[in-house]
């Protein structure tokens, strides 16, 4: 039986084959996965805000997609990934309520992508899927086993990116 | 200058005060609305871990209809009401006058009659507080979403989120005489606000 490893808001989890990494219930988070196939380690990191610069100060790098990627980058690195065969997925980011004159923090979700994808650039990390914005909430887990990345949504349905 | 990190026994209690007579007030509308006894708990004031504040509400993953408000005013912040999806179908059911059981899915309508209970719920909550503080506060026309809860709270936690790791909730669960409805009312101030609700009630 493989295992089910949880990843809670603003934290994130690295791990091996045969291990999943799960994430509940994403709304303008993002759950960044990157994942090297060929020796089957990876990890999954929710973060919450796009930059640390912007906050106040926090104990917890794992917030921020800016602190929390170089962060999980490195623990994945140790266990054994590339930096050249590590592939990155992610999803959410979503608007959850709509209003009409949305603020900043309303549209969160759409800087979050943006900051996610900068900083997975700046560091040499492909995008290779990505199920982001929309206004649902959004489960996502990545089997460490074959790099499926799978999102789970409540009226959407489920699919594999 | 009250640190918001680090209140007394005593102004939690004037918090708790703050959430009870707020509370109390959109109790009793819901219930002249449904016509049926509505029961609430004592305020729960907490300061809490971001992360964990989804598992109030049964796990980030339980699917809930969430109905948002902005507050303006001296002390703005945000109320969310959290209701699970069961009860949420229950109580249009109540509210469209038909038999119980009926609504598998929301539609136009029924979203528009739950965003009006939140109005008026929170139109109670925040008239309470001013008879009781003379701090005035205005809801935002109110906005629904019915999906996960980790989903829907992010919206309230995101804000706190920038300006610290806590959370400070002033949380009340209702529970209706016939165990159909419970739900979960939550005042989060912004940062800042809390001292100027402090200070209002009298307890520096």
């Amino acid at each position: 039986m493989a295992d089910l490893i949880k990843v809670g808001m603003a934290d994130y989890k690295v791990g091996r084959s045969p291990s999943t990494l799960i994430s509940y219930g994403l709304g303008s988070c993002i759950g960044v996965s990157l994942y090297d196939p060929q020796k089957k380690v990876g990890g999954l990191l929710h973060i919450m805000l796009p930059d640390s610069t912007q906050a106040r100060a926090s104990d917890n790098p794992a917030k921020f997609a800016d602190t929390g990627i170089p962060l999980m980058l490195n623990e994945v690195m140790a266990l054994g990934a590339s930096k050249s065969r590590l592939v990155a997925k992610l999803a959410g980011g979503a608007q959850m309520f709509a209003f009409a004159n949305a603020t900043d923090i309303m549209r969160v979700g759409t800087r979050n992508a943006e900051a996610v994808k900068q900083i997975l650039r700046r560091n040499g990390i492909k995008v290779i899927a990505e199920d982001t914005g929309g206004n649902y909430g959004r489960t996502v887990q990545i089997d460490l086993n074959t790099g499926v990345y799978k999102v789970k949504t409540i009226d959407r349905g489920e699919k594999d990116i | 200058m009250i640190d918001e990190y680090d209140l007394t026994p005593i102004q939690m209690d004037a918090l708790r005060e703050i959430g009870n007579v707020g509370a109390g007030n959109s109790a009793t509308a819901l219930s002249q609305i449904i016509n049926k006894r509505i029961d609430m708990n004592v305020p729960k004031v907490a300061l809490v871990p971001i992360e964990s504040v989804p598992d109030l509400v049964g796990g980030p993953d339980t699917i809930v209809v969430g109905i948002f408000l902005r507050v303006y005013g001296k002390a703005p912040g945000n109320i969310l009401f959290l209701m699970p999806q069961k009860s949420a179908f229950y109580l249009v059911d109540t509210l469209m006058g038909r038999e119980h059981g009926t609504t598998k899915k929301l539609d136009f309508m029924d979203e528009s009659a739950l965003m009006e209970i939140g109005n008026i719920l929170s139109g109670a909550y925040l008239n309470a507080f001013f008879n009781f503080t003379h701090i005035s506060m205005l809801p935002s026309i109110p906005a629904m979403a019915m999906d996960m809860a980790g989903a829907i709270l992010n919206i309230v936690l995101v804000q706190l989120g920038q300006m610290g790791d806590q959370a400070m909730v002033i949380e009340t669960e209702f529970l209706a005489e016939d165990d159909g409805i419970n739900g979960h009312f939550f005042l989060v101030p912004d940062p800042g606000s809390l001292g100027t609700l402090i200070k209002a009630v009298g307890v520096e």
